[in-house]
């Protein structure tokens, strides 16, 4: 560290410059992210953040719990507590995990401060800088943030509408077995992806077991939304087939409400154990007072038929948006039709750069997450995330409706320039996803 | 006009002036460097004893200042709506007296065209420029316009909108094939498109405050961004940009720079505060690019570090704006 003072007026307005990680090189101002900040005002129909629709909660039930809580077990639920989690949600999940075909016990359940924070730990526990970690293409933005802090090298495997590709995951692990590096885990996230919308069927599933068994490359399989399903049961989880080889994480952000920031991992004895050595040193327990109140709500409330309703909910609003996109989107456009969860992954014509063309789209009144956003590799230009969890029908087929007029406006654009080379443009910020808002 | 640092100002005196709303955020691109901007601004003038509330701009703003009309408006928003002049056509129809310039003043400073054709008459050096609409590349054929756009221009160019600021959109073409990409990121932002001759030298901001006695340049601020290019990133991420305060500048050079920021203020009909963004070429000429009406005020600006090195208090310099403006009322142009 340069330990000479500045002269007189030289200023860099940041005192701590020259002693920030490496790691923190890409975290800095970018005009994407900026431009969320307007997304979030009402006037913009936001088909870009991945907020729960929780206006269908009995708040009135949630705030009696809540209140029982307090007045019951208050300084239990106002205490720190174990670093693993309490064990009565801890038996809870283990029930809510077998509606997914998991036979699991609760000692191998660790509670996280939501799913995202199970990422972390497990990406902390596995990853030195320049490890690999197989993701699919695109994947959850969120993770990225995740596997570039810990300075992983992301290795994207393509999908289809059925999912992963095998042969494509096949030939991940290959080239990166052949450079001669090691490959801590593959990343999935097979029901109802974020941001694809496609989910891993169930013909493909014992293969990408089989492929990652031979491989010895550890799944971290995450199922945020696999009870959101609009139109079958829920799919067989991974870990269901595999209790040595895959680490499962889930969430009660999407079946309940993200604000309580309880999510969970479950795994292999000796994984678990540092999961929870992790756990304390990062946040000495997840919070007494948010498992107790999930506690409360799964014992006291009839929380499955509370998920039906939101299926039913985020079902009209999936055909809100592919009725809008079918009678609207210009030639030239593809979209999944995800059968559960929150999201429709668009894929513009050639040429189109949805990162360019995200300020237009703002200026009419309408927001997406460019597909760039969940790429670690750059690529993604081509494509964006559309959310239909949140705005109602009536807004889902308006923002659609503006959305496909700034498509035009911009192919019109790209047709007079042509196709359009590289070029020094005055953007070079290295993380432009959305804020925890829009994930 | 003078170069010298403008003296401290008094101390305003707080229950004369009464409330004080900022407007700040809007749906411009710079929503988010406008609340920065309004909430350091709002900060900085409660510090001074004024009572202050700092509001959005959206629907609910007019029943706001209808039911409960402050005794003075400080539009802090960035891009249009906020600095074409829009806002203060509608503070002006309510009668509410607001700091900054009147809206033909501020139409006139946001057009980059015509701002530059503005002072370029009062004999300001601004690079040659030509500014076109989407319409005009389909209608003759894009390749013909940018190979005429490269002949009279050269190459390296800065391709920016015509309307807009924190450098959104804005970008170097350094060869004919990158001109058809910058096009096209320009009109993400606007209908017009700005393709100026690039001008390489230091980058200078000079602050221009008016607290009653006339235009006074404060200290110029030089600009030295780490990737070279002060963009959005360099704007606004704290430790990627140096800046030097009195700017890395020979004394007659940053008189010099006092001098054209004054003489831009005056010549554009500004009021209050404004800030001009030129450059100084190795030979030691000062170009004009652009003038802000309503001048970023986050952390990473340049116009309060100017306001700190010349040794004033950010919330007594906007007390005596918020002074000037209840006094002069509302006037028409």
């Amino acid at each position: 560290m340069d330990h000479t003072p500045a002269p007189a007026g030289r200023t860099r307005l940041d005192s701590y410059v020259d002693r920030y990680a490496a790691r923190t090189a890409g975290m800095t101002a970018s005009e994407i992210r900026a431009l969320f900040s307007v997304a979030s005002r009402p006037e913009v129909v936001s088909l870009a953040g991945g907020m729960p629709n929780i206006s269908g909660l009995p708040l009135d039930v949630v705030g009696g719990a809540i209140a029982d809580l307090i007045s019951e077990s208050g300084p239990t639920a106002l205490q720190y507590g174990s670093g693993q989690g309490t064990p009565e949600l801890r038996e809870q999940i283990c029930e809510v995990m077998a509606l997914e075909g998991i036979s699991a016990h609760p000692d191998d359940v660790v509670v996280t401060v939501g799913s995202q924070q199970a990422v972390d730990l497990v990406t902390r526990i596995f990853c030195d800088p320049g490890d690999v970690v197989i993701c699919e293409a695109p994947s959850y933005v969120g993770a990225l943030g995740v596997f570039k802090a810990f300075e992983c090298e992301v290795v994207h495997a393509e999908m289809d509408e059925h999912g992963l590709r095998p042969d494509a995951l096949r030939a991940a692990i290959a080239a990166v077995q052949a450079s001669g590096r090691r490959i801590k885990f593959l990343y999935t996230i097979p029901n109802f992806h974020n941001p694809a919308g496609v989910t891993l069927s169930a013909e493909r599933r014992p293969e990408i077991l089989e492929i990652c068994r031979e491989a010895d490359v550890l799944i971290l399989e995450d199922n945020p939304y696999g009870l959101l399903g609009f139109d079958q049961a829920p799919m067989r989880a991974l870990r269901a087939d595999e209790a040595e080889g895959v680490i499962y994480l889930g969430s009660f952000s999407k079946t309940f409400a993200p604000g309580f920031r309880v999510g969970w991992a479950l795994a292999p004895h000796a994984v678990r154990e540092k999961l929870v050595l992790a756990q304390e040193s990062a946040t000495l327990c997840p919070p007494s007072f948010s498992q107790m109140a999930v506690s409360s709500y799964l014992r006291e409330h009839d929380w499955q038929g509370q998920v039906k309703s939101f299926r039913e909910m985020y079902r009209e609003r999936r055909d809100a948006m592919v009725d809008a996109l079918e009678d609207l989107m210009p030639p030239g456009c593809s979209w999944t039709v995800p059968s559960g969860g929150f999201y429709v992954w668009l894929t513009v014509p050639p040429g189109v750069d949805t990162k360019a063309m995200l300020p237009r789209a703002v200026t009419a009144r309408v927001a997406y997450v460019p597909g760039t956003a969940f790429f670690a590799d750059g690529f993604g230009s081509s494509a964006m995330r559309l959310s239909f969890c949140y705005p109602t029908p009536e807004r889902i087929r308006e923002g659609v409706r503006r959305l496909a007029g700034v498509l035009e406006e911009e192919m019109e654009l790209r047709a007079t320039f042509g196709a359009t080379g590289s070029h020094e443009a005055l953007t070079r910020s290295r993380y432009d996803g959305p804020g925890s808002d829009q994930a | 006009m003078t170069t010298d640092p403008p003296s401290t100002p008094p101390p305003a005196t707080p229950p004369a002036v009464g409330r004080v709303v900022v407007v700040a955020g809007g749906l411009s691109h710079e929503r988010d460097v406008s609340l920065r901007s309004g909430r350091r601004v709002a900060d900085a003038m409660r510090s001074a004893g004024l009572e202050v509330e700092q509001l959005d701009a959206d629907a609910t703003l007019l029943p706001r200042l209808a039911e409960d009309p402050p005794a003075c408006v400080v539009p802090m928003l960035h891009g249009e709506t906020g600095e074409d002049g829009a806002i203060r056509e509608v503070l002006e129809l309510l009668d509410l007296p607001y700091v900054g310039a009147v809206p033909t003043a501020c139409r006139a400073a946001f057009d980059k065209p015509t701002a530059k054709a503005m002072v370029s008459r009062a004999g300001v050096h601004t690079p040659a420029s030509v500014c076109l609409p989407h319409e005009t590349f389909r209608e003759l054929g894009a390749a013909a316009v940018m190979s005429a756009l490269t002949d009279r221009l050269g190459l390296p160019l800065m391709v920016k909108p015509a309307r807009s600021g924190s450098a959104l959109g804005c970008s170097v073409v350094r060869t004919p094939a990158d001109l058809p990409h910058a096009m096209v990121d320009a009109f993400a932002y606007g209908a017009l498109a700005l393709a100026e001759r690039f001008v390489s030298g230091t980058e200078v901001a000079v602050g221009v405050v008016d607290t009653g006695d006339g235009p006074r340049a404060l200290s110029p601020v030089s600009i030295h961004p780490d990737g070279g290019v002060y963009d959005y990133t360099a704007r606004y991420t704290a430790g990627s940009t140096e800046f030097q305060v009195p700017a890395t500048l020979s004394p007659e050079l940053a008189e010099e720079c006092a001098r054209v920021a004054v003489l831009v203020h005056e010549t554009l009909g500004l009021r209050d505060v404004s800030r001009s963004d030129l450059i100084v070429d190795d030979e030691g000429t000062v170009w004009f690019l652009e003038a802000n009406v309503a001048p970023g005020f986050t952390e990473t600006s340049t116009v309060p570090l100017a306001v700190s090195a010349d040794g004033l208090d950010l919330g007594a310099l906007f007390s005596r704006f918020v002074d000037t403006a209840v006094a002069r009322g509302v006037h028409r142009a």
